[in-house]
């Protein structure tokens, strides 16, 4: 019988150049049936391309923030040893994506609405809340030593902000968001075929890029304790 | 260029130099690691002829 084995410790078991090499291989493909195969958009034209982008950025990072805070609730469940710095990198790759979603975001609104950003969206201030309440995070955590104590108050706070997720995905279908389109809602994605496996490859690409980006900074971060501890064995 | 393609080139090389910057702090991460394992080999060097 072959034993249950959970999707990420499937993933882990890949060698990192490996999934760097498919991540490469994903983002070219998307990048070729962004610009080759979706067809342009009869209202916004060329701009809708950005939206190829965008919306998988801002999915990638809601799924970083989420993953972190799956580590967070594991090191408060089982105390896991690593579990406090997988969260922490987790959080840094969904802060890292969510600075991106808020560029290209403000690119594709300047050049759909004329805009740079409005505060009456629902959306946009619910994301830029989420994005500032985890740039916090790392306010908190520098500003604390080293230790069980930092470790346990982290994990609460990314907890916490979890809780922000749902409601900035849902805040533009509650409310009347006549600004930010709404293109999945409860009758699917209101897009053509082509487009919506266009978003799909994107989307896929840049999991795996958030993922690569995360287990480089892991294994960067894990050798860092290992060196300080080394040198600390040696003195 | 149309202002729309414009745009659209800027959203996409938002995100190429954003990579870009991660890969190039990752970089001067791996040297700074790599500095100090050679400071660490040398100490262990000393210590072994002792």
């Amino acid at each position: 019988m072959i034993p249950a084995v959970s999707v990420p410790a499937r993933l882990r078991q890949i060698p990192l150049p490996t999934f760097a090499w498919a991540t490469v291989a994903l983002l070219a493909t998307a990048l070729a049936l962004i610009f080759f195969y979706a067809p342009l958009d009869a209202d916004q034209g060329i701009s809708q391309k950005i939206f190829y982008i965008h919306v998988p950025i801002a999915l990638t990072s809601y799924a970083c923030f989420g993953w972190g805070a799956w580590k967070a609730l594991t090191h408060l469940r089982t105390r896991a040893p690593g579990a406090d710095l997988e969260s922490y990198a987790a959080i840094h790759q969904g802060v890292i994506f969510g600075a991106l979603t808020l560029i290209t975001g403000s690119i594709w609104a300047r050049s759909s609405w004329g805009i740079w950003w409005t505060w009456s969206s629902n959306q946009l201030v619910t994301f830029l809340i989420l994005f500032l309440f985890y740039s916090a995070y790392f306010m908190l955590r520098y500003s604390v030593d080293p230790g069980p104590a930092r470790a346990n108050m982290c994990a609460v706070y990314a907890l916490f902000g979890v809780v922000l997720i749902p409601v900035s995905w849902l805040s533009i279908r509650l409310a009347n968001d006549f600004i930010h389109p709404t293109v999945f809602n409860q009758h699917g994605p209101q897009m053509s075929g082509s487009m919506f496996f266009t978003f799909c490859v994107s989307w896929a690409g840049l999991l795996a890029l958030a993922a690569t980006m995360y287990r480089v900074e892991l294994a960067g971060k894990r050798l860092d304790a290992q060196l300080q501890e080394l040198r600390e064995l040696l003195t | 260029m149309s202002s729309g393609e414009k745009y659209v080139a800027a959203a996409y090389l938002v995100v190429f130099v954003g990579v870009l910057a991660w890969v190039a702090i990752i970089a001067a991460k791996l040297a700074r690691l790599s500095h100090e394992v050679d400071e660490l080999v040398e100490l262990a060097r000393r210590r072994g002829g002792e």
